[in-house]
């Protein structure tokens, strides 16, 4: 694990340690079985064609997902992930595999964020955060915005 | 912008507030770690047991947003979209987004009662046509009563 990170650590601005993810066919497939969404929509190619997307696409969830690892990698077991949100505003489309274990060449998805805000409430160390998974070219296709609570090096000495 | 809200039928206007059958399930731990498997998170708060249990949690913990296993979590967003499909919503289906709002953590045994509202729903002409954007409130509470976990999902539904 990564080392804590305390509520005097952040500053606004603060960029938070970004997290590279690679969606695959074979991902899509995994996360269909563990979340339990079999909607066709994200494996059979006629039906995400007739519903007006073109190809399957990554699930919203599976990207949301994602921004949930990204801060709670982020804000390491000390810290508490108090509100997270997303809106899946652009389709994201898997790499196919071109072997059992590789994916075939293309791009990588970034989920990044910054700290907008810091503040004291209720004897809580608060931290607001604008978060985003990019696409290969760049462009935000989830943004969203995520809330924690970090300890402080001053709370834990008293 | 030809994107004026209409206003919705008095069948649809009818399901604000309506309240879906509560479903009881308990969080597995193979779920669990099948799920974070599935993200690619290495977490070993959601995959050694061990590490988990020595932990100040004590059990397998939930990646944020997870609830458990999905074979009747399904049940609780598929309630409210039959429900809207039959009041004449739209069948063609799109996660839109998500808000969490986490109040306690959950983890592996936790048995959660979770219910479902439909709290707002809004017609709009889109690039899809006659799009409806529905949003319902899942509430999450564990055994001991406590509110754990409330999401807030978006349907676009065309």
């Amino acid at each position: 694990m990564a080392k804590q990170l305390y509520y005097e650590d952040v500053e606004v601005g603060m960029e938070i340690t970004p997290l590279a993810k690679v969606a695959t066919t074979r991902m899509l497939v995994q996360w269909a079985g563990a979340s339990g969404d079999f909607n066709p929509l994200h494996y059979d190619e006629e039906f995400a064609k007739n519903i007006g997307v073109g190809a399957p696409i990554v699930h919203g969830a599976l990207k949301r997902a994602w921004l949930g690892q990204l801060m709670i990698d982020w804000i390491g077991e000390e810290g508490v992930l108090k509100r997270l949100s997303c809106q899946y505003r652009a389709m994201d489309y898997p790499r196919k595999m071109k072997t059992m274990t590789e994916p075939q060449p293309g791009e990588t998805w970034w989920c990044k964020g910054k700290v907008v805000k810091k503040y004291e409430e209720n004897g809580e160390f608060l931290v607001e955060c604008q978060i985003w998974v990019e696409n290969g070219k760049g462009e935000i296709t989830t943004p969203g915005s995520a809330l924690v609570s970090l300890p402080s090096k001053h709370a834990s000495k008293s | 912008m030809a994107e004026e809200p209409s206003t919705i039928s008095e069948k649809l206007q009818k399901l604000i507030g309506v309240r879906s059958e509560p479903v009881i399930f308990k969080v597995e731990e193979g779920a669990i770690q099948r799920y974070a498997e599935a993200i690619g998170d290495r977490n070993p708060l959601y995959n050694d047991i061990d590490y988990a249990k020595k932990s100040k949690f004590g059990r397998l913990m939930c990646p944020p947003g997870f609830t458990g296993w999905p074979v009747k979590h399904r049940r609780i967003t598929e309630g409210p979209v039959e429900l809207l499909v039959k009041a004449g919503a739209p069948a063609r289906l799109l996660d839109g987004g998500v808000e969490f709002e986490f109040f306690e953590p959950i983890g592996a045994g936790e048995i959660l009662v979770a219910s479902t509202t439909i709290t707002n729903i809004t017609e709009k002409q889109t690039r899809l046509g006659r799009t409806l954007f529905t949003t319902i409130e899942i509430d999450y509470v564990n055994q001991n009563g406590s509110l754990a976990l409330k999401a807030k999902q978006t349907f676009i539904m065309f």
